[in-house]
Protein backbone atom coordinates (compact mmCIF):
# COMPACT_ATOMS: atom_id res chain seq x y z
CA UNK A 1 0.00 0.00 0.00
CA UNK A 2 1.32 3.29 -0.68
CA UNK A 3 -1.78 6.32 0.23
CA UNK A 4 -1.70 7.25 3.94
CA UNK A 5 -4.89 6.15 5.51
CA UNK A 6 -8.48 7.79 4.75
CA UNK A 7 -12.10 6.90 4.63
CA UNK A 8 -13.79 5.68 1.50
CA UNK A 9 -17.45 6.51 0.81
CA UNK A 10 -18.79 5.20 -2.29
CA UNK A 11 -21.24 8.11 -3.13
CA UNK A 12 -25.03 6.76 -4.28
CA UNK A 13 -26.32 9.76 -5.90
CA UNK A 14 -25.10 13.36 -6.89
CA UNK A 15 -27.17 14.72 -3.77
CA UNK A 16 -25.34 11.87 -1.45
CA UNK A 17 -21.96 13.13 -2.92
CA UNK A 18 -22.31 17.06 -2.48
CA UNK A 19 -23.80 16.26 1.05
CA UNK A 20 -20.77 14.41 1.82
CA UNK A 21 -18.38 17.30 0.20
CA UNK A 22 -20.74 19.89 2.12
CA UNK A 23 -19.82 18.07 4.99
CA UNK A 24 -16.02 17.43 5.07
CA UNK A 25 -14.93 20.35 2.61
CA UNK A 26 -11.38 20.83 1.85
CA UNK A 27 -10.38 17.07 3.62
CA UNK A 28 -12.31 15.25 1.35
CA UNK A 29 -11.54 14.85 -2.77
CA UNK A 30 -13.59 13.13 -5.58
CA UNK A 31 -12.58 10.02 -6.51
CA UNK A 32 -13.40 10.20 -10.79
CA UNK A 33 -10.92 8.14 -13.26
CA UNK A 34 -8.20 8.30 -10.11
CA UNK A 35 -5.31 8.93 -13.27
CA UNK A 36 -4.43 11.86 -11.39
CA UNK A 37 -5.25 11.80 -7.89
CA UNK A 38 -4.54 8.18 -7.05
CA UNK A 39 -0.51 9.30 -8.37
CA UNK A 40 -0.67 11.65 -6.45
CA UNK A 41 -1.90 9.82 -3.20
CA UNK A 42 0.68 7.26 -3.89
CA UNK A 43 3.45 9.58 -4.10
CA UNK A 44 1.68 11.61 -0.98
CA UNK A 45 1.37 14.70 -2.13
CA UNK A 46 -2.22 14.07 -1.69
CA UNK A 47 -3.28 13.22 1.91
CA UNK A 48 -7.15 13.64 1.38
CA UNK A 49 -8.71 12.28 4.71
CA UNK A 50 -12.29 11.60 3.35
CA UNK A 51 -12.52 9.66 -1.15
CA UNK A 52 -15.74 10.72 -1.89
CA UNK A 53 -15.95 7.54 -5.19
CA UNK A 54 -18.26 9.17 -7.63
CA UNK A 55 -17.90 6.49 -10.20
CA UNK A 56 -21.17 4.94 -9.33
CA UNK A 57 -22.91 8.22 -10.54
CA UNK A 58 -23.85 7.21 -13.93
CA UNK A 59 -26.34 10.38 -14.38
CA UNK A 60 -22.99 12.27 -14.72
CA UNK A 61 -21.65 10.42 -17.80
CA UNK A 62 -22.54 10.37 -20.89
CA UNK A 63 -23.22 13.25 -24.19
CA UNK A 64 -26.19 14.53 -25.02
CA UNK A 65 -26.74 17.07 -27.60
CA UNK A 66 -30.02 17.94 -29.84
CA UNK A 67 -30.27 19.16 -33.02
CA UNK A 68 -28.23 23.48 -33.57
CA UNK A 69 -27.66 23.20 -29.51
CA UNK A 70 -24.59 23.24 -26.99
CA UNK A 71 -23.04 20.03 -26.76
CA UNK A 72 -23.32 18.82 -22.69
CA UNK A 73 -20.48 16.66 -21.59
CA UNK A 74 -20.84 14.68 -18.11
CA UNK A 75 -18.41 15.12 -15.81
CA UNK A 76 -17.71 11.54 -15.46
CA UNK A 77 -18.01 10.35 -19.06
CA UNK A 78 -14.28 8.96 -19.80
CA UNK A 79 -11.59 9.87 -22.37
CA UNK A 80 -12.53 6.14 -24.07
CA UNK A 81 -16.04 7.45 -24.64
CA UNK A 82 -15.69 10.15 -26.05
CA UNK A 83 -13.16 8.56 -28.52
CA UNK A 84 -15.60 6.33 -29.72
CA UNK A 85 -18.40 8.86 -30.20
CA UNK A 86 -18.02 9.37 -33.65
CA UNK A 87 -20.70 12.26 -33.53
CA UNK A 88 -19.33 14.00 -30.62
CA UNK A 89 -15.87 13.96 -32.51
CA UNK A 90 -17.24 15.21 -35.39
CA UNK A 91 -19.18 18.15 -33.38
CA UNK A 92 -16.16 18.89 -31.57
CA UNK A 93 -13.22 18.27 -33.75
CA UNK A 94 -10.62 19.57 -31.50
CA UNK A 95 -10.63 16.36 -29.51
CA UNK A 96 -10.35 14.07 -31.94
CA UNK A 97 -6.91 15.93 -32.34
CA UNK A 98 -6.37 16.43 -28.53
CA UNK A 99 -7.45 12.67 -27.00
CA UNK A 100 -4.86 10.59 -28.90
CA UNK A 101 -2.15 13.03 -26.79
CA UNK A 102 -3.47 12.45 -23.68
CA UNK A 103 -1.44 9.53 -21.83
CA UNK A 104 -2.18 5.75 -22.90
CA UNK A 105 -4.74 3.97 -23.77
CA UNK A 106 -5.35 1.74 -20.41
CA UNK A 107 -5.02 5.56 -18.79
CA UNK A 108 -7.58 6.83 -21.77
CA UNK A 109 -9.95 3.79 -20.36
CA UNK A 110 -10.14 5.14 -16.80
CA UNK A 111 -10.04 9.29 -16.97
CA UNK A 112 -12.52 11.69 -17.32
CA UNK A 113 -13.21 14.78 -18.67
CA UNK A 114 -14.36 16.06 -15.26
CA UNK A 115 -11.38 14.72 -13.55
CA UNK A 116 -8.81 16.45 -16.01
CA UNK A 117 -10.24 19.80 -16.00
CA UNK A 118 -10.80 20.50 -12.02
CA UNK A 119 -7.17 19.11 -11.84
CA UNK A 120 -6.08 21.87 -14.03
CA UNK A 121 -2.55 21.02 -14.96
CA UNK A 122 -1.01 23.42 -16.83
CA UNK A 123 0.09 20.95 -19.63
CA UNK A 124 -3.04 19.22 -19.99
CA UNK A 125 -4.66 19.32 -23.20
CA UNK A 126 -8.23 19.30 -22.46
CA UNK A 127 -7.79 23.01 -20.26
CA UNK A 128 -6.64 24.65 -23.58
CA UNK A 129 -9.47 23.15 -25.87
CA UNK A 130 -11.63 24.13 -22.94
CA UNK A 131 -10.88 27.62 -23.41
CA UNK A 132 -10.52 27.88 -27.42
CA UNK A 133 -14.14 26.30 -27.49
CA UNK A 134 -15.53 28.40 -25.08
CA UNK A 135 -16.86 25.98 -23.09
CA UNK A 136 -19.43 26.41 -20.11
CA UNK A 137 -18.14 24.49 -17.04
CA UNK A 138 -21.44 23.73 -14.61
CA UNK A 139 -21.22 23.20 -11.20
CA UNK A 140 -22.87 21.69 -8.45
CA UNK A 141 -22.84 22.36 -4.59
CA UNK A 142 -25.71 21.10 -1.80
CA UNK A 143 -26.78 24.88 -1.74
CA UNK A 144 -27.47 24.72 -6.09
CA UNK A 145 -25.83 25.51 -8.77
CA UNK A 146 -23.55 28.14 -11.02
CA UNK A 147 -21.76 28.54 -14.34
CA UNK A 148 -18.55 29.70 -15.42
CA UNK A 149 -16.64 30.24 -18.59
CA UNK A 150 -13.92 28.31 -19.41
CA UNK A 151 -11.65 31.14 -19.95
CA UNK A 152 -13.05 31.98 -16.09
CA UNK A 153 -12.66 28.62 -14.26
CA UNK A 154 -8.68 28.09 -15.07
CA UNK A 155 -7.31 30.38 -12.38
CA UNK A 156 -3.50 29.27 -11.71
CA UNK A 157 -1.27 26.18 -11.46
CA UNK A 158 -3.76 23.51 -10.76
CA UNK A 159 -6.18 25.92 -9.38
CA UNK A 160 -9.77 26.31 -10.57
CA UNK A 161 -12.88 28.28 -9.83
CA UNK A 162 -14.37 25.20 -7.71
CA UNK A 163 -15.19 25.95 -4.12
CA UNK A 164 -14.72 23.17 -1.25
CA UNK A 165 -18.14 22.24 -1.29
CA UNK A 166 -18.54 21.99 -5.34
CA UNK A 167 -18.47 19.61 -8.09
CA UNK A 168 -18.02 20.01 -11.58
CA UNK A 169 -20.89 18.47 -13.12
CA UNK A 170 -21.35 19.18 -16.57
CA UNK A 171 -19.33 21.19 -19.61
CA UNK A 172 -21.08 22.43 -22.23
CA UNK A 173 -19.80 23.23 -25.59
CA UNK A 174 -21.26 25.96 -28.32
CA UNK A 175 -23.49 24.30 -31.08
CA UNK A 176 -20.88 23.76 -34.31
CA UNK A 177 -20.85 26.73 -36.21
CA UNK A 178 -20.77 27.10 -40.02
CA UNK A 179 -17.37 27.75 -41.99
CA UNK A 180 -15.43 27.05 -39.29
CA UNK A 181 -12.17 24.78 -38.58
CA UNK A 182 -10.38 23.46 -35.75
CA UNK A 183 -6.62 22.26 -35.00
CA UNK A 184 -4.74 20.84 -32.05
CA UNK A 185 -1.52 20.18 -31.82
CA UNK A 186 1.18 19.55 -29.77
CA UNK A 187 5.31 18.59 -29.04
CA UNK A 188 6.18 15.92 -26.28
CA UNK A 189 9.08 14.44 -25.98
CA UNK A 190 7.15 10.71 -26.35
CA UNK A 191 3.51 10.07 -27.33
CA UNK A 192 1.08 10.43 -24.44
CA UNK A 193 3.54 12.55 -22.11
CA UNK A 194 2.23 15.69 -21.10
CA UNK A 195 3.11 18.99 -23.60
CA UNK A 196 5.90 20.91 -23.78
CA UNK A 197 3.75 22.85 -25.53
CA UNK A 198 0.27 22.60 -27.38
CA UNK A 199 -2.08 25.17 -29.33
CA UNK A 200 -5.46 24.67 -30.16
CA UNK A 201 -7.32 27.13 -33.08
CA UNK A 202 -10.75 27.55 -33.76
CA UNK A 203 -11.03 29.62 -36.87
CA UNK A 204 -14.96 31.12 -38.34
CA UNK A 205 -14.63 32.72 -41.44
CA UNK A 206 -17.49 34.33 -43.14
CA UNK A 207 -19.12 34.02 -46.27
CA UNK A 208 -16.29 35.83 -48.60
CA UNK A 209 -13.71 33.75 -46.48
CA UNK A 210 -12.56 36.62 -44.40
CA UNK A 211 -11.85 35.43 -40.49
CA UNK A 212 -14.34 36.67 -38.15
CA UNK A 213 -13.22 34.90 -35.33
CA UNK A 214 -10.13 32.97 -34.46
CA UNK A 215 -10.05 31.41 -30.87
CA UNK A 216 -6.42 30.59 -29.88
CA UNK A 217 -5.29 28.76 -26.69
CA UNK A 218 -2.40 27.35 -25.38
CA UNK A 219 -1.00 24.46 -22.61
CA UNK A 220 2.39 23.88 -21.21
CA UNK A 221 3.75 27.56 -21.45
CA UNK A 222 1.93 29.05 -18.63
CA UNK A 223 0.77 28.43 -14.93
CA UNK A 224 -2.56 27.28 -16.51
CA UNK A 225 -4.14 27.11 -20.03
CA UNK A 226 -3.57 30.58 -21.52
CA UNK A 227 -6.53 32.49 -23.57
CA UNK A 228 -4.21 34.17 -26.66
CA UNK A 229 -7.02 35.26 -29.05
CA UNK A 230 -6.15 38.87 -28.46
CA UNK A 231 -3.17 37.80 -30.34
CA UNK A 232 -4.37 37.04 -33.37
CA UNK A 233 -6.99 40.46 -33.24
CA UNK A 234 -5.21 41.57 -36.17
CA UNK A 235 -6.43 38.91 -38.19
CA UNK A 236 -10.19 39.25 -37.89
CA UNK A 237 -11.86 40.87 -40.80
CA UNK A 238 -9.10 40.07 -43.47
CA UNK A 239 -9.12 37.53 -45.59
CA UNK A 240 -6.31 34.59 -45.41
CA UNK A 241 -2.97 35.77 -46.00
CA UNK A 242 0.17 33.51 -44.91
CA UNK A 243 2.49 36.82 -44.17
CA UNK A 244 -0.33 37.98 -41.31
CA UNK A 245 -0.41 34.94 -39.29
CA UNK A 246 3.70 36.09 -38.77
CA UNK A 247 2.27 39.03 -36.56
CA UNK A 248 0.00 36.27 -34.95
CA UNK A 249 3.15 34.32 -33.92
CA UNK A 250 5.51 37.04 -32.60
CA UNK A 251 2.23 38.27 -30.21
CA UNK A 252 2.01 34.85 -28.87
CA UNK A 253 5.51 34.58 -28.21
CA UNK A 254 5.57 37.97 -26.55
CA UNK A 255 2.36 37.45 -24.42
CA UNK A 256 3.64 33.58 -22.62
CA UNK A 257 5.97 33.43 -19.96
CA UNK A 258 6.76 29.43 -20.13
CA UNK A 259 8.59 27.91 -16.88
CA UNK A 260 10.61 25.86 -18.54
CA UNK A 261 11.55 22.32 -16.95
CA UNK A 262 13.82 19.66 -16.97
CA UNK A 263 12.94 18.89 -21.03
CA UNK A 264 12.84 22.49 -22.31
CA UNK A 265 14.11 25.84 -22.16
CA UNK A 266 11.59 28.67 -21.58
CA UNK A 267 13.30 29.88 -24.84
CA UNK A 268 12.54 26.65 -26.63
CA UNK A 269 9.09 26.48 -25.29
CA UNK A 270 8.36 29.94 -26.59
CA UNK A 271 9.93 28.72 -29.92
CA UNK A 272 7.99 25.67 -30.46
CA UNK A 273 4.86 27.76 -29.18
CA UNK A 274 5.33 30.18 -31.93
CA UNK A 275 5.71 26.99 -34.83
CA UNK A 276 2.67 25.60 -33.35
CA UNK A 277 0.31 28.43 -33.35
CA UNK A 278 1.48 28.94 -37.05
CA UNK A 279 0.63 25.33 -38.01
CA UNK A 280 -2.62 25.25 -36.28
CA UNK A 281 -4.04 28.51 -37.16
CA UNK A 282 -3.20 27.51 -40.47
CA UNK A 283 -4.73 23.79 -40.40
CA UNK A 284 -7.91 25.49 -39.04
CA UNK A 285 -8.24 27.87 -41.84
CA UNK A 286 -7.84 24.86 -44.29
CA UNK A 287 -10.48 22.91 -42.61
CA UNK A 288 -12.76 26.10 -42.13
CA UNK A 289 -12.75 25.73 -46.31
CA UNK A 290 -9.96 28.41 -47.20
CA UNK A 291 -6.21 28.54 -48.45
CA UNK A 292 -4.03 27.86 -46.19
CA UNK B 1 -6.64 6.66 12.73
CA UNK B 2 -8.98 3.70 13.37
CA UNK B 3 -8.54 1.05 9.96
CA UNK B 4 -11.24 0.92 8.17
CA UNK B 5 -12.27 -2.22 5.98
CA UNK B 6 -14.85 -2.45 3.59
CA UNK B 7 -16.12 -6.09 2.36
CA UNK B 8 -15.88 -6.61 -1.55
CA UNK B 9 -16.69 -9.29 -3.75
CA UNK B 10 -15.37 -9.82 -7.41
CA UNK B 11 -14.28 -12.34 -10.10
CA UNK B 12 -10.42 -12.63 -10.86
CA UNK B 13 -10.36 -15.13 -14.55
CA UNK B 14 -13.58 -16.93 -13.64
CA UNK B 15 -13.15 -17.06 -9.84
CA UNK B 16 -14.98 -15.41 -7.49
CA UNK B 17 -13.64 -14.14 -4.48
CA UNK B 18 -14.83 -12.21 -1.30
CA UNK B 19 -12.27 -10.21 1.03
CA UNK B 20 -12.50 -7.51 3.99
CA UNK B 21 -9.92 -4.94 2.40
CA UNK B 22 -8.92 -1.15 3.78
CA UNK B 23 -9.79 1.28 1.84
CA UNK B 24 -5.75 2.03 0.89
CA UNK B 25 -5.24 -1.02 -0.73
CA UNK B 26 -4.18 -0.38 -3.97
CA UNK B 27 -6.06 -3.02 -6.68
CA UNK B 28 -2.22 -4.53 -7.98
CA UNK B 29 -1.34 -5.21 -4.00
CA UNK B 30 -4.61 -7.36 -3.12
CA UNK B 31 -3.89 -8.76 -6.62
CA UNK B 32 -0.42 -9.98 -5.53
CA UNK B 33 -0.39 -10.01 -1.70
CA UNK B 34 -4.08 -10.67 -0.65
CA UNK B 35 -5.07 -13.04 -3.58
CA UNK B 36 -1.30 -14.35 -4.46
CA UNK B 37 -1.72 -14.01 -8.23
CA UNK B 38 2.08 -12.40 -8.30
CA UNK B 39 1.86 -12.45 -12.10
CA UNK B 40 0.49 -8.67 -11.97
CA UNK B 41 3.82 -6.65 -11.51
CA UNK B 42 4.56 -3.42 -10.54
CA UNK B 43 7.01 -0.84 -11.48
CA UNK B 44 6.27 2.35 -10.96
CA UNK B 45 3.11 2.67 -9.38
CA UNK B 46 2.04 5.60 -10.27
CA UNK B 47 0.64 4.64 -13.34
CA UNK B 48 4.00 5.09 -16.42
CA UNK B 49 5.72 2.00 -16.86
CA UNK B 50 2.18 -0.19 -17.83
CA UNK B 51 3.64 -3.62 -15.60
CA UNK B 52 0.64 -3.85 -13.46
CA UNK B 53 -1.79 -3.57 -16.63
CA UNK B 54 -4.85 -5.97 -16.15
CA UNK B 55 -8.23 -6.08 -17.82
CA UNK B 56 -11.33 -4.38 -16.05
CA UNK B 57 -14.57 -5.54 -17.16
CA UNK B 58 -12.68 -6.30 -20.11
CA UNK B 59 -10.47 -3.16 -21.09
CA UNK B 60 -6.97 -2.61 -20.17
CA UNK B 61 -6.20 -0.79 -16.97
CA UNK B 62 -3.32 0.38 -14.59
CA UNK B 63 -3.98 -2.38 -11.44
CA UNK B 64 -1.96 0.63 -9.46
CA UNK B 65 -4.36 3.44 -10.53
CA UNK B 66 -7.27 1.82 -8.49
CA UNK B 67 -8.49 0.78 -4.78
CA UNK B 68 -9.04 -2.46 -4.32
CA UNK B 69 -12.47 -1.25 -2.82
CA UNK B 70 -13.16 0.18 -6.21
CA UNK B 71 -13.25 -3.47 -8.04
CA UNK B 72 -16.17 -4.56 -5.59
CA UNK B 73 -18.67 -6.30 -8.12
CA UNK B 74 -16.20 -6.19 -11.17
CA UNK B 75 -14.78 -8.64 -13.53
CA UNK B 76 -11.01 -8.88 -13.90
CA UNK B 77 -8.27 -10.62 -15.99
CA UNK B 78 -4.80 -11.12 -14.93
CA UNK B 79 -2.08 -13.08 -16.82
CA UNK B 80 -2.90 -15.96 -14.38
CA UNK B 81 -6.01 -16.29 -16.83
CA UNK B 82 -4.62 -16.19 -20.19
CA UNK B 83 -3.15 -19.58 -20.48
CA UNK B 84 -5.41 -22.53 -21.03
CA UNK B 85 -6.32 -24.99 -18.19
CA UNK B 86 -4.11 -27.91 -20.10
CA UNK B 87 -1.34 -25.10 -20.12
CA UNK B 88 -1.49 -24.37 -23.69
CA UNK B 89 -0.30 -20.66 -24.35
CA UNK B 90 -2.68 -18.05 -25.49
CA UNK B 91 -1.90 -17.19 -29.31
CA UNK B 92 -0.12 -13.72 -27.59
CA UNK B 93 1.74 -15.95 -25.26
CA UNK B 94 3.19 -18.14 -28.22
CA UNK B 95 3.95 -15.69 -30.19
CA UNK B 96 6.17 -13.90 -27.70
CA UNK B 97 7.70 -17.07 -27.02
CA UNK B 98 8.20 -17.48 -30.53
CA UNK B 99 9.20 -14.11 -31.28
CA UNK B 100 11.83 -14.03 -28.39
CA UNK B 101 9.40 -10.94 -27.21
CA UNK B 102 10.83 -10.89 -23.32
CA UNK B 103 14.35 -11.02 -21.82
CA UNK B 104 13.91 -10.43 -17.68
CA UNK B 105 10.03 -10.50 -18.26
CA UNK B 106 9.27 -7.74 -16.59
CA UNK B 107 7.12 -6.36 -18.86
CA UNK B 108 5.37 -8.81 -20.25
CA UNK B 109 2.28 -9.57 -17.64
CA UNK B 110 1.47 -5.78 -19.15
CA UNK B 111 1.94 -6.01 -22.51
CA UNK B 112 -0.28 -9.51 -22.74
CA UNK B 113 -2.52 -8.24 -21.08
CA UNK B 114 -2.58 -5.13 -22.86
CA UNK B 115 -2.40 -6.60 -26.17
CA UNK B 116 -4.76 -9.43 -25.83
CA UNK B 117 -7.31 -6.75 -25.36
CA UNK B 118 -5.98 -4.99 -28.26
CA UNK B 119 -5.78 -7.84 -30.56
CA UNK B 120 -9.41 -8.58 -29.60
CA UNK B 121 -10.55 -5.36 -31.08
CA UNK B 122 -8.62 -5.12 -33.88
CA UNK B 123 -6.98 -8.82 -35.09
CA UNK B 124 -5.85 -6.77 -38.42
CA UNK B 125 -3.29 -4.19 -37.12
CA UNK B 126 -0.89 -1.89 -38.85
CA UNK B 127 2.56 -1.84 -37.51
CA UNK B 128 1.56 1.48 -36.44
CA UNK B 129 -1.47 0.39 -34.83
CA UNK B 130 0.37 -2.54 -33.18
CA UNK B 131 3.34 0.65 -31.35
CA UNK B 132 0.41 2.71 -30.87
CA UNK B 133 -1.31 0.31 -28.67
CA UNK B 134 2.31 -0.75 -26.86
CA UNK B 135 2.71 3.02 -26.04
CA UNK B 136 1.55 2.97 -22.78
CA UNK B 137 4.24 -0.55 -21.47
CA UNK B 138 7.83 0.30 -20.87
CA UNK B 139 9.88 -2.41 -21.59
CA UNK B 140 14.14 -1.81 -20.60
CA UNK B 141 15.33 -5.24 -22.54
CA UNK B 142 13.77 -5.65 -25.87
CA UNK B 143 14.39 -2.70 -27.71
CA UNK B 144 10.16 -3.42 -28.70
CA UNK B 145 11.12 -4.76 -31.72
CA UNK B 146 10.73 -8.22 -31.19
CA UNK B 147 7.27 -7.52 -29.07
CA UNK B 148 6.01 -5.60 -32.45
CA UNK B 149 6.91 -8.78 -34.40
CA UNK B 150 5.02 -11.03 -31.94
CA UNK B 151 1.84 -8.85 -31.91
CA UNK B 152 1.60 -9.00 -36.12
CA UNK B 153 2.69 -12.83 -35.90
CA UNK B 154 0.06 -13.35 -32.83
CA UNK B 155 -2.79 -11.14 -34.62
CA UNK B 156 -2.31 -13.48 -37.68
CA UNK B 157 -2.85 -16.75 -35.84
CA UNK B 158 -5.67 -15.12 -34.49
CA UNK B 159 -7.15 -14.65 -37.59
CA UNK B 160 -6.19 -17.69 -38.84
CA UNK B 161 -7.91 -19.40 -35.77
CA UNK B 162 -12.16 -21.03 -36.77
C1 LIG C 1 1.12 8.07 -17.00
C2 LIG C 1 0.12 9.17 -17.11
C3 LIG C 1 0.20 10.04 -18.18
C4 LIG C 1 -0.72 11.08 -18.31
N1 LIG C 1 -0.62 11.91 -19.39
C5 LIG C 1 -1.53 12.89 -19.54
C6 LIG C 1 -1.49 13.76 -20.66
O1 LIG C 1 -0.64 13.64 -21.55
N2 LIG C 1 -2.43 14.74 -20.74
C7 LIG C 1 -3.39 14.90 -19.79
O2 LIG C 1 -4.23 15.78 -19.92
N3 LIG C 1 -3.46 14.10 -18.73
C8 LIG C 1 -2.56 13.09 -18.58
N4 LIG C 1 -2.66 12.28 -17.47
C9 LIG C 1 -3.68 12.57 -16.44
C10 LIG C 1 -5.02 11.96 -16.81
O3 LIG C 1 -5.51 12.56 -17.99
C11 LIG C 1 -6.07 12.08 -15.71
O4 LIG C 1 -7.06 11.16 -16.07
C12 LIG C 1 -6.75 13.40 -15.52
O5 LIG C 1 -5.83 14.45 -15.34
C13 LIG C 1 -7.63 13.38 -14.27
O6 LIG C 1 -8.85 12.79 -14.54
P1 LIG C 1 -9.43 11.66 -13.58
O7 LIG C 1 -10.82 11.43 -14.01
O8 LIG C 1 -8.52 10.51 -13.60
O9 LIG C 1 -9.47 12.43 -12.19
P2 LIG C 1 -9.03 12.05 -10.70
O10 LIG C 1 -7.60 11.63 -10.69
O11 LIG C 1 -10.02 11.12 -10.11
O12 LIG C 1 -9.19 13.45 -10.02
C14 LIG C 1 -8.32 14.54 -10.27
C15 LIG C 1 -8.68 15.70 -9.33
O13 LIG C 1 -9.92 16.28 -9.71
C16 LIG C 1 -10.89 16.16 -8.65
N5 LIG C 1 -12.15 15.84 -9.32
C17 LIG C 1 -12.41 14.76 -10.12
N6 LIG C 1 -13.64 14.85 -10.66
C18 LIG C 1 -14.18 16.01 -10.19
C19 LIG C 1 -15.43 16.68 -10.40
N7 LIG C 1 -16.35 16.17 -11.21
N8 LIG C 1 -15.65 17.85 -9.76
C20 LIG C 1 -14.70 18.40 -8.95
N9 LIG C 1 -13.50 17.81 -8.72
C21 LIG C 1 -13.23 16.63 -9.34
C22 LIG C 1 -10.36 15.08 -7.75
O14 LIG C 1 -10.82 15.25 -6.44
C23 LIG C 1 -8.86 15.28 -7.87
O15 LIG C 1 -8.45 16.33 -7.06
C24 LIG C 1 -1.76 11.23 -17.33
C25 LIG C 1 -1.85 10.35 -16.27
C26 LIG C 1 -0.93 9.32 -16.15
C27 LIG C 1 -1.03 8.39 -14.99
S1 LIG D 1 3.10 -0.07 -11.69
FE1 LIG D 1 1.24 0.58 -12.54
S2 LIG D 1 1.86 1.64 -14.27
FE2 LIG D 1 3.76 1.21 -13.34
S1 LIG E 1 11.67 -7.85 -20.99
FE1 LIG E 1 12.71 -6.81 -19.41
S2 LIG E 1 11.50 -5.04 -19.19
FE2 LIG E 1 10.65 -5.92 -20.91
Amino acid sequence: MKPAPFKYIAASSLDHALALKAEHGDEARFLAGGQSLIPAMNFRLARPSVLIDINGLGELAGVERSEGAEIRVGALTRYRSLESDSRFLTDCPLFADALPHIAHPQIRNRGTIGGNLSHADPASELPAVAVAMQARMRIKSAKGGREVAASEFFQGLLTTDIRSDEMLVEIAFPAPRARTGTCFMEVARRRGDFALAGVAAVVTTDAKGRCSQLRLALCGVGETAVDASTAAASLIGQPWASEAIETVVSEVQAMIDPPGNVHASPDYQRHIAGVLAQRAITAAYSRAGHAG
Amino acid sequence: MQVERHDIELSVNGTIYRRAVESRILLSDFLRHDLELAGTHVGCEHGVCGACTILLDGAPIRSCLMLAVQANGHELSTVEGLAGRDGELHPVQQAMHDHHGLQCGYCTPGILMTMTAFLKQNSEPSEHEVREALSGNLCRCTGYQNVVDAMLAAAQTIRAAP
